[in-house]
């Protein structure tokens, strides 16, 4: 699985960093994501990616 | 526009249980999930009910959130325009790619990490209220004592607003947001609390700090050589009222419904793993901004098999929504481990809240402070006694009386 962040589309509402921590970050900045670990390995990093895909309100995150 | 008589209910709708949407949505849901609706301004509007077709229209393109068109569907009788001084639109006004500039310029304040960083410094305002109102007389309305002041307190100093000053713009943020306030009186305390703002960006242009949002907002623009006063005066306009009547509501609505429901309520307590999720669970169950999801259509566009014509207005019935079916099993129970994480509460798409992780973090603090601090409160009056506010575009609590 891989994890796929359209910065253009990100609103910075944070709710993928509030999914999960070790997988998201989000800029200093202008609030948009960083995607900390682009290839999550595990049942429950993956579950959480796939969450954060399906609540991000931007729909700026995709899986590969 | 098409005709009155093809409506299949007048907007708004009210909740005749206090803690349940209102009875109509699930028949509008099943029976005309997307339907005509009249509306308080005199305009004819669609109605989505489907937490899917809200989804879609929030976060579709070819809808525009720009309240100053006369195709936006109002809720309330339109402001009446001032000669002198047009109106800025603030962010939840404002279309891409206007908008996304805008909201990247101040989308930085409230990451997840800034509002972390904000925890010790809201810790300490919710310890002394509670502090205070421990040391009052019993009972006491929670209202007044923790769910206004915390969050009020909070943003002002986010912000960079005299807390001194909170009478004045509390008062007149509580006007703009009652749905019987006359628009004569209701652009009266929009014009006051404009001009309030004004000066107040004025001084800090002339002063400008780090120290808060407001002052960094100023330096941030210096730096780029694109200093826009009005811009800030609306930006701070929109975080003071968004920052004031919306978290405090669920504050004392999320106290009731724990106290409530006591079992609820002790798996809280015994985990603070399960407050946040407490957390979202209340804000789906009262979705009390339910109306700030609506929008017009600027192309033809079909939402859920209904065409929607460019010019039509929509309002997502975000409560409608967050109590649908296919998105919540048995939607009407409060239940704090369903996961209620894709409710649309804060709504979806380019303007989900900005104040989101704010608004968590204070919820977060107050539950688990109130209910170590105060384990035997209870509320004070019978629960069909207390005063909900039917009559507000966000819904809440006049006042809580409390005992313990
Ligand atoms: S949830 Fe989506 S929109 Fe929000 S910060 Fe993460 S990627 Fe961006």
């Amino acid at each position: 699985m891989k994890i796929i962040a359209d910065t253009g589309k990100c609103v910075g509402a944070g709710q993928c960093v509030l999914t999960d921590p070790d997988l998201f970050d989000q800029s200093e900045d202008d609030g948009t994501v960083i995607v900390l670990t682009p290839e999550p390995e595990g049942d429950e990093a993956e579950e959480n990616a796939r969450t954060a895909v399906h609540i991000c309100p931007g729909q700026a995150l995709s899986l590969a | 526009m098409t005709d009155v008589e093809e409506t299949t209910a007048t907007l708004p709708l009210v909740r005749k249980c206090p803690f349940s949407p209102p009875p109509e949505y699930e028949a509008l849901r099943t029976e005309n999930p997307v339907s005509r609706v009249g509306l308080p301004s005199g305009q004819t509007a669609w109605a989505l009910t489907r937490l899917e077709d809200i989804r879609e229209m929030l976060s579709s393109p070819h809808f525009s959130s720009d309240r100053l068109d006369p195709a936006f569907p109002m809720m309330v009788a339109r402001q009446i325009r001032r000669e002198d001084k047009p109106f800025r639109p603030s962010l939840i006004s404002m279309d891409p790619p206007e908008h996304s500039r805008a909201r990247r310029d101040v989308v930085g304040e409230f990451t997840v990490k800034r509002m972390k960083a904000l925890q010790p410094r809201i810790q300490q305002i919710v310890d002394e209220h509670l502090d205070a109102l421990l040391a009052g007389p019993k009972p006491a309305d929670l209202v007044q004592a923790l769910s206004l002041p915390v969050p009020s307190l909070v943003i002002c100093e986010l912000l960079g607003v005299p807390y001194s000053d909170h009478e004045f713009f509390q008062a007149r943020s509580s006007k703009m947001l009652s749905r019987e306030v006359s628009p004569e009186d209701r652009q009266a305390a929009f014009e006051q609390l404009e001009n309030y703002l004004d000066e107040l960006v004025t001084r800090k242009e002339a002063n400008a700090t780090e120290d808060d949002l407001l002052g960094r907002q100023i330096l941030k623009q210096r730096e780029a050589g694109e200093g826009d006063h009005d811009e800030l005066v609306s930006l701070a306009f929109l975080l003071l009222i968004a920052g004031h009547e919306t978290t405090a509501n669920m504050i004392s609505l999320g106290t009731v419904t724990l106290l409530e429901n006591p079992e609820q309520l002790a798996k809280v307590k015994a985990d603070p793993d399960k407050t946040l999720p407490a957390i979202e669970e209340l804000l789906r169950v009262f979705t009390i901004a339910e109306t700030a999801t609506s929008r017009f259509a600027t192309a033809d566009v079909e939402i859920g098999g209904t065409l929607i014509r460019a010019g039509e207005g929509v309002v997502g019935l975000s409560n409608a929504g967050n109590h649908d079916p296919d998105g919540f099993e048995n939607p009407d129970a409060f239940d704090i481990e369903r996961g209620a994480r894709h409710h649309v509460a804060f709504g979806f798409g380019v303007h989900q809240c900005l104040g989101q992780n704010l608004a968590r973090m204070e919820l977060q603090i107050v539950f688990d402070t109130l209910f170590k601090r105060i384990p035997g409160i209870r509320i004070a009056v019978p629960v069909d006694e207390l005063q909900f506010k039917h009559d507000s575009t966000i819904y809440g609590l006049h006042a809580l009386p409390v005992t313990w």
